[in-house]
């Protein structure tokens, strides 16, 4: 049966097109949903297992990235979706939508009251930059990195150093909850520029405790070709990032 | 902007990271006020953002505004007017504040926002300015080098106010509404001297000749023109709308002969593509951008703009709405194109150039190339499309006027290619609101900068906001996609009146300018018809669409007017509040310009021999080693990486390529469609150092460059369409013009030659600089863009060599032609001969690699332009982190006619028509069948030991390197933008 996933946007989100796409190759049926339209009517939220954040520049980045996302959204969008997530469905952020998630307080989810934990604070460079990384998943627990051991993908981002106090990140540490990590080629730990930002422990990427919903800088939906790959001249080729979809839609199935 | 209508209460919410924790943003501040106070024993830059709220209690709402929008609560603190808590302790220690706010009127894209934001939580401001503070601890330091060292590397003056001190005054400026009174300009009795004085006082630049045009026609209307009369004539007879020079009448005398030209670029440039009749050119040089064929249902289409002068003066907002105003130009292509590529090339003075050396009235050359970088970084990522071609080039001869190209390339249903407005549809505008922003641009352009001009022209700098263009492109594709416009076109240069004078070239149009949307008051009839505000669109919709429009456009926010409509009378009539403004035949506004011919001049410089030592060099490493680390050819990663090459997931061949992503890629290729291995590549060629010697050589040099590039990628060059962008310097001069005459000759022969149709151009003239006296004129800038569809991006080839045993070949001969060369240049030696392009030799090699890349036989490939042989041989063995050994014995050359083959010449010449291809041992044979005719000779061997190894002619190796030191080289002297 098919999968329903909705790919929420808003003035400057970007990467809607890409996520949608790497959706629907994963096997989703999938609906681009503005946010206003959500704000109208945040019951149809019910209509989906996948909610998907993609990335962007949601209203320029202004004040701080994902900001103005997540204060609109507060109101009526979030509590509809924190029932959703406890009732079973998967939420993915990507870059700026994995900034709008924390803003939200939906990650890393660990405050009762939803109160924001963590921040994703500017890289240490200073600057905006592209470039690719290797991934590391750490963790069993999420679901979207269910038999995921690498990830090579492309960062594009400015605010991307993802900042808790340090019992917090030891209780994330412990708990599976830093889902992705940044790592050198042969798989140690990352220096700059392998770990593009600067995060502690190299953490690329966070889940809720439950592991259903991930939040990541890098963009997994910019390699789900061949020749997506950096080195696909060289042999190696591209693709890795589709599993982040499959495994969401398999999962979703799976629930349904 | 006098009187101001009351402001509500203000108050200052300031936001600044917790004790303890970093702050990249100050840490940035602090190293950029480090180099520009070297004396003054910094310790330390605590940053604060702040917010000034007007509103109904504002001290309250600024405080809950902080604690539930503006302030994160996990690593920052906030305060109400005060100081934060940190920033306190540090002032009452002794700290200075420097704050920086924008003048009253500058658009801040921030605001709006910040206000949606705030209106979420319940807060209605009715303003929200934004500031920037910085709280500097240091030994010995006063307020006004504080003051002066901000000016230098925190603000720009002409769009932001410096302050310093802890208190921060506030203000909020709301000018009074506009009151109607129609302005006459009398000029029907006027003579000569006071046809100039108007014409000079209303910042115009309409010479004396068209003055009187205009004189002339009213008087035979019998009365006078009111001012948006002459605004709207000035606009549309500027320079940068009707290029009045390059397709202008032209008297040539010099190189080759005295000739005429009726219209130079009819006659050369465009010429050849009417020649050449090639039916995948599906609109050429009628429309925003050129478009062919990319599949059976879609075209591809590109321009390139210039955006020369507002990157001078303000390059941050230049840059930035140069950009915008490109991505524009592809919205506005047919029906609306999908951006999914840009491009970008800069020239600035070099970013070391001694601050003595810079001429007053110019910004730091570093200055410039950080805020251009900066500000098409910022729009173009926060479009969503992905830069990932382009260039930078040095010469000290753009230190008033930097060079700023900004591309962008698009995709169009190809029943969507034609547009034509029709009597009866409404004009509608779609997009930013209108403000004083930008004023004059169109005729700003055609003028020579000078010292005076950084305070004259300010209301010439136009600030962008990409989120606004965003939701412009994401409505206008949806009504597309509908069916539901007859025509568009963006609003740029010359802002409503260009583009509805263009629109409604065939059938007339009536517009109400009281209807349009405004950012404040006050603005005048003229003001809001030539504002050159961006992110606007022009749609003609037919009637019955209209409401359709309107509800697309409220789903994505995005504002829509309509304007007035497109009428059949061919006049274009301008009204306020029901008053007649401006009426005047569509034909006289567009054919009424009276044509003028011009002289131009070129005579060769002197030949010269390049100053070769009388005894051959021993080593010719140090060469390579400074080449790689000149700032044309070095590294330019330091800019690429703050561009988002990957946005849109379409990248197949990125502008970095290799092991370690440091090597420079030949073109970039996407896939423009999701999964679909269909693809374009997009390259460049220029050389403005040619230019200087020959400007012919330079044309054709660019041309080939450009092709080379595709084909290095496994493109066809012969599929290619290009697109030809001039800057030059004050073409009213007859060698400027001289020099322009023949490169456009260069590029008719070059696309005739190849089978390559130009389709699209722009030129920007008058890039000179006064000062004191002394007139600096950019060289010859010619930028050729190329690009092409590639069937199967599977097929295509990086340059980064891949495996230990295969051989390297050269294709294509080596001449002594070391006129313009990067050798030339870091051993301070002219002379030599400028590389000649053999047209035919040339497409031999290219059509020759091209069959062995579509073979399969070729691993990596590589163009020589640039730093020659020697440069191609470095970047491929770097960046495949290997080895090449490498024998010059057999390389095909011709010498100077002087009988002497030197191995310096072998590795340094620059002659065009040549690329390196490395290949598996078993595929040589298959390799060599598919050259075809193309000259070539193996070359070498690609090792595993980590060192670029050339054995000379004299058997003895001239060049020993280990790559990691000429990778150091190559990406050393950009790495941090040379520091800021």
């Amino acid at each position: 049966m098919s999968v329903r996933a909705a790919v929420l946007r808003t003035a400057g989100t970007n990467c809607d097109a890409e996520t949608v796409h790497a959706l629907q190759r994963a096997g989703a049926d999938v609906d681009l949903v503005h946010l206003h339209a959500m704000m109208r009517a945040p019951e149809r939220l019910a209509d989906y297992r996948v909610v998907v954040f993609p990335g962007g520049f949601t209203y320029g980045d202004d004040i701080a990235s994902g900001v103005v996302f997540a204060v609109e959204m507060r109101e009526r969008v979030l509590p509809e979706l924190r029932r959703r997530i406890a009732d079973g469905a998967l939420v993915l952020g990507i870059c700026n939508g994995f900034q709008i998630l924390v803003r939200a307080g939906l990650l890393p989810g660990t405050a009762a009251d939803g109160t924001p934990q963590a921040s994703l604070q500017p890289n240490i460079s200073g600057r905006f930059e592209c470039r690719w990384v290797r991934l590391e998943a750490t963790t069993g627990r999420c679901v979207f990195l269910e038999r995921c051991q690498v990830i090579d993908c492309p960062v594009a981002h400015m605010e991307g150093r993802f900042v808790t106090d340090d019992a917090l990140r030891a209780r994330l540490a412990a708990d599976g909850q830093l889902a992705l990590r940044y790592t050198s080629p042969d798989g140690g730990d990352a220096a700059y520029p392998w770990n593009p930002n600067g995060s502690r422990l190299g953490i690329a990427g966070v889940c809720d405790p439950a592991g259903r919903v991930l939040g990541l800088m890098p963009h997994p939906e910019r390699n789900i070709e061949p020749w997506h790959h950096p080195h696909w001249t060289r042999g190696t080729a591209g693709g890795a990032g589709l599993a982040v979809f499959v495994n969401a839609v398999n999962a979703a199935r799976g629930d349904a | 902007m006098t009187s101001t209508t009351p402001t509500l209460a203000l108050a200052l919410a300031q936001v600044s990271v917790k004790k303890g924790l970093r702050d990249p943003t100050a840490a940035r501040a602090l190293e950029s006020l480090r180099a520009a106070l070297p004396g003054a024993g910094l310790r330390s830059v605590r940053f604060i953002q702040g917010y000034v709220l007007e509103c109904p209690g504002a001290a309250e709402a600024a405080a809950r505004a902080a604690r539930e929008v503006l302030a994160d609560p996990v690593t920052q603190t906030w305060s109400v007017d005060e100081l934060p808590a940190p920033a306190r302790e540090d002032a009452a220690a002794g700290a200075l504040v420097v704050s920086v706010a924008r003048l009253p009127g500058v658009m801040d894209p921030a605001e709006a926002s910040c206000k949606r934001a705030l209106a979420a939580v319940g807060i209605a401001a009715r303003s929200v300015g934004s500031v920037r503070r910085y709280v500097v601890s240091a030994d010995a330091l006063g307020e006004d080098e504080l003051r002066a060292a901000a000016r230098d590397v925190l603000a720009n003056e002409v769009i932001e106010e410096i302050r310093t001190g802890a208190d921060f005054d506030m203000r909020a400026v709301h000018p009074s509404p506009y009151e109607f009174h129609r302005v006459i300009v009398p000029i029907c009795d006027a003579g000569d001297d006071e046809l100039v004085r108007v014409s000079t006082e209303m910042c115009l630049s309409l010479t004396l000749l068209e003055m009187q045009a205009i004189r002339a026609y009213f008087r035979e209307e019998g009365r006078e023109p009111t001012d948006i009369e002459l605004e709207t004539l000035a606009q549309t007879w500027s320079e940068h709308c009707k290029h009045k020079t390059l397709a202008g009448e032209v008297h040539f005398t010099g190189v080759g002969g005295a000739r005429t030209y009726r219209n130079l670029l009819k006659e050369t440039v465009f010429e050849a593509t009417r020649q050449l009749d090639r039916e995948d050119c599906l609109s050429v040089f009628v429309d925003n951008a050129g478009v062919i064929a990319f599949d059976d249902e879609h075209g591809v289409c590109m321009k390139v703009e210039t955006h020369n002068h507002p990157s001078a003066i303000e390059p941050y907002g230049g840059a930035g709405t140069g950009i915008g105003g490109v991505i524009r130009d592809i919205l506005g292509t047919g029906l609306g194109a999908r951006p999914f590529l840009n491009t970008d090339v800069f020239c600035f003075a070099r970013p070391d150039l001694p601050a003595a050396e810079v001429p007053k009235g110019c910004l730091h050359p570093r200055r410039i190339m950080h805020g251009v970088v900066d500000g098409v970084r910022d729009y173009g990522n926060r479009m969503g499309i992905p830069t990932a071609s382009g260039g930078l080039f040095f010469d000290d001869r753009y230190v008033g006027n930097p060079v700023v190209y900004c591309g962008t390339l698009g995709l169009i249903p190809r029943g969507l290619v034609q547009k034509a407005a029709r009597p009866g549809d409404v004009i509608v505008a779609i997009g930013g609101r209108t403000g004083r922003d930008g004023i004059h641009g169109a005729t700003f352009s055609s003028v020579e900068l000078s010292e005076d001009s950084e305070m004259l022209s300010a209301g010439a700098v136009q600030i962008g906001n990409p989120i606004e263009e965003k939701r412009v492109l994401d409505a206008l594709l949806v009504a597309r996609d509908e069916g539901l416009l007859t025509a568009v076109t963006d609003c740029g240069a010359g802002g409503f009146s260009s583009a509805v004078g263009e629109m409604g070239e065939e059938t007339g149009a009536i517009v109400h300018l009281e209807r349009a949307p405004l950012k404040y008051d006050g603005l005048t009839y003229s003001e809001i018809w030539i504002s050159e505000a961006q992110e606007r669109m022009i749609m003609a919709v037919p009637p019955q669409n209209v409401a359709r429009v309107e509800a697309i456009c409220k789903a994505e926010d995005v504002e829509v007017t309509l304007l007035g409509e497109f009428t059949g009378d061919g006049r274009l009539r301008i009204l306020f509040d029901g008053e007649t403004v401006g009426d005047m035949p569509m034909a006289f506004l567009h054919d009424g310009l009276p044509r003028v011919a011009r002289e131009a001049v070129w005579h060769a410089p002197a030949a010269i021999a390049f100053p070769w030592p009388d005894a051959p060099a021993e080593d010719l490493g140090g060469d390579l080693r400074a080449i790689l680390s000149s700032w044309n050819i070095c590294s330019k990663e330091w800019v690429i990486r703050q561009y988002d090459h990957e946005v849109q997931g379409a990248s197949a061949v990125k502008p970095l390529v290799g092991v370690h992503g440091d090597g420079p890629g030949d073109a970039a290729v996407v896939t423009p469609l999701a999964g679909d291995p269909r693809g374009v590549a997009v390259s460049s060629g220029m050389n403005p150092r040619l230019g200087d010697l020959d400007p012919y050589r330079m044309a054709l040099s660019a041309v080939d460059e450009a092709l080379r590039n595709l084909c290095a990628v496994g493109a066809d060059p012969r599929c290619a369409a290009l697109l030809d962008n001039f800057s030059w310097g004050n073409a009213s001069k007859p060698d400027r013009l001289g020099s322009l005459v023949l490169a456009s000759e260069g590029l008719r022969d070059a696309a005739l030659a190849y089978g390559t149709p130009f389709v699209s151009g722009k030129d920007s003239l008058n890039n000179e600089f006064q000062v004191g006296g002394r007139t600096i004129a950019i060289p010859p800038t010619l930028l050729v863009s190329a690009f092409c569809v590639v069937d199967d991006v599977r097929r295509c080839v990086t340059s980064d060599v891949k495996e230990t045993g295969n051989t390297l070949y050269v294709v294509g001969v080596t001449r002594d032609e070391m006129g313009g060369s990067h050798l030339g240049l870091v051993r301070d030696a002219a002379g030599g001969e400028v590389p000649l392009v053999r047209t035919d030799e040339s497409l031999a090699v290219m059509d020759g690699v091209h069959r062995a890349i579509t073979a399969g036989t070729v691993r990596a490939c590589h163009d020589c332009s640039e730093g020659g042989l020697g440069v191609t041989l470095a970047e491929m063995a770097f960046a495949g982190c290997l080895g090449i050994d490498a024998a010059l014995v057999q390389v095909p050359f011709e010498d100077a006619g002087d009988g002497v083959v030197r191995d310096a010449a072998l590795l340094f010449s620059e002659s065009t028509g040549r690329l390196v291809c490395e290949v598996r041992p078993g595929d040589r044979e298959r390799f060599e069948e598919a050259l075809g005719r193309a000259p070539f000779a193996a070359l070498g061997t690609v090792i595993d030991t980590a060192r670029l190894r050339v054995t000379g002619l004299r058997g003895r190796l001239v060049i020993d390197e280990d790559i990691e030191d000429l990778r150091t080289a190559f990406t050393g002297p950009l790495r941090e933008g040379a520091a800021s």
